[in-house]
């Protein structure tokens, strides 16, 4: 795994861990159906590139402010290190927020599909509902045993509730995004949540709750649990089915995976070890392409 | 094989407010579009079992804001014009505020 420096003098709290990998021990040969997927969300790009319908490499970095330089990031940074180069990859899936403006992709198709079929490739056939928190919105999709989706919910009404939103509270607590779950579970008692999760009121709110005393580790506790609360409704209006897992950027974010959990009284599935050698749940929507990309693929083999 | 419903709205400290749209029923007439007394329903291509398919959807400027784009229809009688006129009855209202 190979990380970009991160020397600078002043902390930026927001910034998340952009990396790729590929997967040890897979080669590939030009008979190989290589095919990838490329999700450009409003927070996240991510790309995975697959052989034969079984991930080999993926890249996670930050969306810029042009989508299509953010899908070529994505996909140069998954490539890296493989050998392959953008000719090499039979077909390519765009989806996401900016999928219409990947200038490399064969087909766009929405990623309320790709992250069903994502997570059911993660996880496996169980998965019933599929939780997906991405920088501005939160879809809650319901699946069958192969990953087709039977329902699903988009909540775009604001950033309310969303990986950006959380963005917004590590600076203003000045705690770093990706140890802010944790810091969510540090309190003795679970505090009311704030009354609304619009992110600009409840930063209001919680500089208010600040002045009043209140830790750091409570007003997050209180806003993390508003946004649970939120995403659990959603949940709910889909209809719950077990398994549930969640994905995209907030599915690393223990303490909003942990307050669903209890509010729903149901458990997740586990979070694969991405750190370590696991599939990231945060590239289902790119993996979901690219097993999308496959099947294309051969559909017009065929005809 | 089930259904894939789509709903299109939120829940807010005011109640919840969806449209619900049977992408399977769907046929893609437009009949619904053409109906809306808002301009808030589309036609949208959506990927269903490796297909492109022409479905209804309520476009993105009216998802956030649909308690209100709606009002009007009184959807909470699920009697709007485009539950109406809708053949295969594939679109409702899911409409209760608290």
């Amino acid at each position: 795994m190979k990380e970009p420096s991160n020397l600078k003098e002043d902390v930026e709290y927001w910034r998340w861990h952009e990396y790729h990998r590929v997967v040890e021990g897979k080669k590939w040969t030009s008979k190989d159906i290589i095919t990838a997927g490329v999700d450009v969300g409003s927070v996240g790009s991510k790309a995975a590139i697959m052989i034969n319908g079984e991930a080999y490499s993926w890249g996670i970095t930050r969306t810029g402010s042009n989508s299509p330089e953010s899908a070529k990031k994505a996909l140069d940074f998954a490539l890296e290190g493989t050998g392959l180069k953008v000719s090499d990859l039979k077909y390519i899936v765009g989806t996401g927020y900016g999928r219409v403006n990947v200038p490399m992709a064969n087909k766009a198709i929405t990623e309320i599909a790709c992250h069903a079929k994502g997570a059911n490739y993660i996880w496996g056939p169980s998965v019933r509902t599929v939780l997906d928190v991405g920088g501005q919105d939160i879809k809650a999709i319901r699946a069958d045993e192969t990953g087709r989706v039977v329902s699903f919910l988009m909540n775009d009404k604001c950033a309310a509730g969303t990986g950006r939103g959380m963005e917004v509270f590590a600076d203003l607590l000045k705690i770093p995004i990706e140890e802010i779950g944790d810091i969510s579970l540090k309190i003795e008692e679970e505090p009311p949540p704030v009354s609304c999760t619009c992110v600009a009121f409840a930063k209001t709110e919680a500089m208010g709750l600040l002045r009043k005393g209140w830790s750091k580790e409570k007003v997050l506790a209180a806003y993390t649990r508003a946004m649970a609360v939120r995403m659990a409704n959603l949940i709910n209006r889909v209809g719950l089915e077990k398994e549930l897992v969640v994905t995209g950027g907030q599915s690393k974010n223990i303490g909003i995976v942990s307050r669903i959990e209890v509010i729903l009284g149901v458990k997740t599935l586990p979070m694969p070890k991405w750190r370590e050698s696991g599939l990231d749940p945060m590239v289902a929507g790119a993996l979901g392409a690219a097993l999308f990309a496959k099947a294309l693929y051969e559909k017009d083999q065929k005809s | 094989m089930k259904n894939m419903i789509t709903h299109y709205g939120y829940t807010d400290g005011s109640g919840e407010y969806y449209i619900v749209i049977d992408t399977d029923r769907c046929n893609g007439c437009g009949k619904c579009v053409k109906e809306c007394p808002q301009s808030a329903l589309q036609l949208e291509t959506m990927f269903i079992d490796l297909e492109d398919k022409t479905v209804a959807s309520v476009s993105e400027e009216h998802r956030k804001k649909i308690k209100y784009t709606c009002s009007s229809c009184k959807p909470e009688r699920n009697s709007a014009p485009c539950v109406l006129a809708c053949e295969g009855k594939a679109i409702r209202c899911v409409w209760n505020s608290r």
